[in-house]
């Protein structure tokens, strides 16, 4: 049976959408959302509740409705939807929830994205008052956005069948908006909803963009967008919500808010049921009482609460043959998966609809976000906009007035006060439209429950959260509304309370004998409405999460296999395996090759910085613990820099390019930290330096060629260069030509072997290496990625920053006493080495760790034990290691580690606990390779 | 032989078009100028036939010994110099020349950055989507210029007539051209 009107509505009557719920097939029309077209076929019982398993239907027609949510399963799986704000489409797949829904498992195929917009207005709601705002705003040249959450402007009137200049509401709304979308600089978003305000006219929203094209939805087209918006102005229409009153048994399908039951009929032309009793404490459930009346439901009473019932409406009732009882309550229902009968007093009247007004709660949740404070107007019963903010106005029903013309009239005002406010004077006044409204909700009862039983009297349907939990609350001793909030966790459901919020305010108010006036509100938080993640994520997904960075010569590391490592956001290769090789394998042979003869590897991602003015030499000399001012031009210094605490926070090398000019390297992580960190001193401590530090990063590429062989292959691409020891000294740089590019070497060495660090441009990086790798063909150059640096630096004790230190350990604890200069007057750090702890000889130090057993690989971060056997817990823990790697070099296993007392304890047996056994290990130097340093000249 | 950051993406950035007109210019002349002295920025101004921006936020442009040249602001103190390929070196030292012994400094960055030259009619859209920065006319006239990020690389973005032009570093390039190729995708199937 159909509870279709036989015309009315804004739905496409021609048009049949098919669609599934729990199982069973109906069909509806384009413009229904999924709950009214249930409500057409008859179906209120939509889930049921989270904790009691009641069923539980449909209580409004919009995102304030508490109770139908439903999981949508085609096209795709969507949890926790409200059957009121899904736009049907044909092929829907729905079921109602109890409480909870599922995620999917599949990745979701949509696309989400965002957009930002700037404005001078905006405007939030397109209902009349926000409608008048717009076009008041927009005619005096302003850019505004106007963002509303239904798929068609209109707000209250699309609920109504009311006239405005004696035409149908629709047309002056159609009027309206399109003035609005045909003058430039106007933005109309519909399926919007403004869901955060934050500070300083940022405002979110998020737009429904496909979600009402159902399977068939562009796959192109963002499914949801997040506007990210940024206004000058802002004027909030965001209107009214009614609210019910609670009382025993308030919860069953058929109980619905009377201007949602309403709403259904002008807007969607459906029927709520076909017997209705009306209970209310104002007038504008009469209006839905009459207009249901006309369009054939049998009203069978309306309970007014008030002492006396509004004498022309009572009139215009009594005209249809509708009964009103004033002075009396609701005090009960019956039925099962619907209400079948209402109790009034002790009278029993049969009915499968309740239509139930308890008055109107402003929508002041932006306002409020926005830090707006908020009055409690006691004849409303309800919070509103208790203060004026600069850039912030609150116009029509959300600022408490609910008669339309002086909600128009208080658009107008907003709408050409934030315009002016924005730097733009208004012309003419919009004229007002004429309304033919019988029904204010002025002058209503402030009731929030009907005693009875507490059990079942419902304050929160979704969250079943009843008036005796609120009594167990307060009973308590809680007064607080945030405590009681979360005590009872009213308002804590998708719907956020808006239908619930006040009542449970007004219930704790009673029972504490307090003013609601003196009760400060719950805060309202953003979102207004629930967002997916997915919508926020956007498309800062996949490939486009992270940034990722790559060298100028990463095109080839990626076709020659190269595996890679995240270092920071860079990407790096870490081995090149050949067929049939793993880490271990690869990493021992581009080892020996490199050792033996020679390899390269990709070091453009090193920090680079120029440093450059009269003072850089004592500029480096104070961030340094090292002496850099004393360089000569055409050397290179290594250095060590520390935080203000004496701890190491980065190493690198130091070049100085000229007289007044340096170029300094950082490790990978911390290139822009080091900049940011010199840029801080020189801005807060040393302004008065002469001295700029530019990054050139990126400019260069870098290449490291490592190994014996190195200086042939140097000589073969650098013919200018004359790469003898003599001419060529380590630690100094030549500007040359190599592959026939401009370029600068350096004699650097981070592996202890013969080695040059070769800089040209990035455009001219992958030239260069490939040049190195033909160059080095009879050498059998080997390209090397970060295990292998790894390995290479920790068999000569080079620590890594970040590895080998984590903030607490000093260039002391390092074995680098001799890069901290003792000649210096200061730099930073330097005050922290005298402190008695810096000096402590049981400190952390570095130091190398071979196990026994040459087979044995230590896992990183193992802790170290002195004793053989452990003994009963608390164990005293030694240190931990930093490094472990199997070496071609030793032909065996080793590793670093940072042991308490580490310096005096070399030649110790020490323990690891591995697993299950101690595994020995002897405590050594730190540089296990070449300790004579005789391999650095090849 | 050099390689451009972008070298790689000619062909999908070209299929961004008519949406979206996208075109690397690789290997442009750039130099990182730190001045604060106004006779010091004159002279500099002077040697290049363009005078620096007073304004923050805005570049300007010139045609002197050097071809045309655009001056950036970056910072209070900071600009950016940008000139046709292969000029960086005696661009370099005509700056350091004008610079004398006043306090500042000048870096060639080249190939720190590249140049990308953003033009269509759904440019600004496209930006929209990941710049936050208003590119309204009324608020981003020609002759803007601002540090800003677009997603989440930093960028230099310039405004000219007929679009934008932006500078992005090296190793964030992929990234750049990969997260404009995805903008693009709702204006090239619906135009």
């Amino acid at each position: 049976m159909t509870h279709r009107t036989p015309t009315g509505g804004s739905i496409d009557r021609n048009t049949l959408l098919r669609f599934t719920f729990n199982g069973t097939e109906y069909t509806g029309h384009p413009g229904d959302t999924l709950a009214s077209a249930l409500l057409a076929n008859g179906v209120h019982s939509i889930g049921t509740s989270v904790k009691l398993g009641r069923p539980r239907g449909v209580v409004a027609a919009g995102s304030e409705d508490p109770t139908s949510l439903v999981q949508v399963e085609a096209p795709f799986s969507e949890p926790m939807l409200l059957a009121t704000t899904v736009e049907l489409y044909d092929g829907l797949v729905a079921r109602g929830l109890s409480g909870q829904g599922r995620l999917s498992a599949e990745p979701d195929p949509a696309r989400y994205d965002a957009k930002h917009e700037h404005c001078d207005v905006l405007v939030v709601g397109a209902g009349p008052a926000g409608l008048v705002a717009a076009l008041t705003a927009a005619r005096a040249g302003a850019r505004v956005v106007l963002v509303d959450e239904q798929n068609q402007a209109g707000g209250a009137l699309l609920g109504v069948d009311e006239y405005l200049d004696d035409r149908p509401s629709a047309e002056w709304v159609a009027d309206v908006v399109a003035e609005l979308k045909s003058t430039p600089g106007v933005l109309v978003l519909e399926r919007t909803t403004a869901f955060g305000m934050y500070q300083d006219g940022f405002v979110l929203a998020l737009q429904k963009r496909t979600d009402h094209l159902g399977f068939a939805a562009p796959a192109a087209v963002a499914r949801h967008r997040v506007w990210r918006i940024r206004t000058r102005q802002t004027v909030l229409a965001t209107g009214a919500h009614e609210r019910p009153v609670v009382f025993a048994d308030n919860d069953r399908p058929g109980i619905m808010l009377a201007s949602s039951a309403r709403t259904f009929l002008h807007r969607y032309g459906v029927l709520p049921g076909s017997r209705a009793v009306v209970f209310t404490t104002n007038d504008s459930a009469y209006c839905a009482a009459i207009d249901l009346a006309e369009s054939g439901v049998d009203i069978a009473l309306i309970v007014d609460a008030r002492a006396e019932a509004p004498a022309r409406l009572s009139t215009e009732c009594a005209a249809r043959g509708i009964e009103v009882r004033a002075g009396q309550f609701v005090t009960g229902t019956e039925g099962s998966s619907r209400v079948e009968a209402v109790l009034v007093g002790d009278q029993r009247i049969a009915c499968d609809t309740l239509l139930v007004s308890g008055g109107w709660n402003p929508v002041v949740s932006l306002f409020s976000q926005a830090r707006g404070a908020l009055r409690y107007d006691s004849e409303l019963g309800a919070f509103v906009p208790g203060e004026e903010l600069p850039t912030v106005r609150v116009a029509g029903s959300a600022t408490g007035e609910l008669d339309l013309t002086a909600c128009t009239r208080q658009g107008r005002d907003a709408g050409a006060g934030a315009a002016r406010a924005a730097g733009f004077t208004p012309g003419g006044q919009v004229p007002l439209p004429a309304s033919d409204s019988r029904c204010t909700a002025r002058s209503g009862l402030v009731l929030w429950r009907v005693p009875g039983s507490d059990d079942t009297s419902f304050v929160d349907l979704q969250r079943d959260s009843t008036v005796a939990d609120v009594l167990r609350a307060t009973g308590a001793g809680l007064r607080s509304l945030e405590h009681i909030k979360r005590y009872t966790t009213i308002g804590t459901a998708h719907d956020q309370g808006k239908t619930s919020g006040m009542i449970a305010a007004g219930i704790v108010a009673e029972a504490l004998g307090v003013e609601l006036g003196e009760q400060r509100p719950t805060t309202f938080r953003p979102p207004y409405t629930s967002v997916s993640f997915a919508a926020l994520a956007g498309r800062d997904r996949g490939e486009l999460h992270d940034p990722v960075r790559v060298t100028s010569i990463h095109p080839w590391h990626v076709e020659h296999g190269a595996l890679f490592e995240n270092v920071g956001q860079w990407k790096r290769p870490w081995y090149y395996p050949q067929p049939g090789e793993d880490l271990h394998t690869a990493v021992l042979r581009e080892c020996r090759a490199t050792r033996e003869s020679v390899g390269l590897m990709d070091g453009s991602t090193l920090g680079k910085i120029d440093v450059q003015g009269q003072d850089a030499g004592k500029f480096l000399d104070m961030l340094y613990t090292n002496l850099m001012s004393t360089l000569k031009v055409g050397k290179i210094r290594y250095g060590v820099m520390c935080g203000v605490d004496g701890m190491v926070i980065d190493d690198g090398t130091v070049i100085r390019v000229g007289e007044e000019r340096y170029l300094v390297t950082t490790t990978t992580g911390n290139a822009a930290k080091i900049l940011d960190w010199m840029e801080e001193w020189l801005q807060t401590e040393w302004p008065h330096l002469d001295v700029h530090c530019t990054s050139v990063t990126e400019h260069w590429a870098t290449i490291p060629l490592v190994g014996p062989r190195s200086r042939d292959v140097l000589a073969a691409v650098a013919p200018d260069l004359d790469v003898s020891n003599e001419a060529f000294e380590f630690m100094t740089w030549h500007d040359t030509t190599v592959a026939g590019v401009p370029a600068r070497v350096c004699r650097i060495s981070f592996s202890g072997e013969l080695a040059y660090e070769i800089n040209v441009t990035g455009w001219h990086g992958l030239t260069v290496w490939k040049a190195l790798m033909e160059a080095g063909k009879p050498y059998g150059i080997t390209p090397y990625g970060t295990e292998t640096m790894h390995v290479l630096r920790a068999e000569k004790g080079y620590p890594i920053i970040g590895q080998e230190t984590d903030a607490t350990v000093t260039p002391q604890d390092l074995g680098m006493s001799w890069a901290v200069s003792k000649k210096k007057p200061d730099f930073i750090g330097k005050r922290s080495f005298a402190r008695a702890e810096n000096n402590r000889s049981d400190r952390k130090q570095l130091v190398g760790l071979l196990p026994v057993d040459p087979a044995v690989l230590l896992p990183e971060g193992s802790q170290i034990v002195e004793t053989d056997r452990l003994p009963e817990p608390p164990v005293r823990m030694l240190g931990h290691v930093t490094s472990s790697y199997p070496s071609a070099a030793l032909g065996r296993t080793f590793a670093l580690a940072l042991v308490r007392s580490g310096h005096d304890r070399i030649g110790e047996t020490l323990y690891v606990p591995v697993e299950d056994a101690l595994v020995p290990v002897t405590v050594t130097e730190s540089v296990l390779y070449d300790k004579e340093g005789a391999r650095r000249d090849g | 032989m050099t390689v451009s950051p972008l070298a790689a993406w000619t062909d999908r950035l070209a299929a961004l078009a008519p949406a979206l007109d996208v075109t690397e210019v690789p290997f442009r002349s750039q130099l990182t100028v730190r001045v604060s002295d106004p006779d010091a920025i004159a002279a500099m101004g002077d040697a290049l036939g363009v005078r620096f921006p007073a304004v923050p936020c805005t570049f300007s442009a010139g045609t002197g010994e050097f071809g045309a040249v655009e001056v950036l602001w970056l910072g209070p103190d900071e600009f950016l110099v940008t000139a046709s390929p292969d000029l960086q070196v005696t661009i370099e030292e005509v700056l350091r020349g004008a610079l004398q012994d006043v306090r500042g400094s000048v870096v060639d960055t080249s190939a720190q950055r590249t140049t990308v030259v953003l033009q269509g009619p759904r440019a600004r859209d496209v930006l929209a989507h990941g710049c936050s920065v208003d590119l309204h006319p009324a608020s981003a006239p020609r002759g803007t210029c601002v540090q800003t990020l677009l997603a989440r690389t930093g960028i230099v973005l310039q405004v000219n007539d007929d679009g934008y032009t932006i500078l992005v570093r090296s190793s964030f390039a992929e990234y750049f051209a990969a997260w404009l190729a995805d903008a693009a995708t709702e204006y090239l199937a619906v135009p």
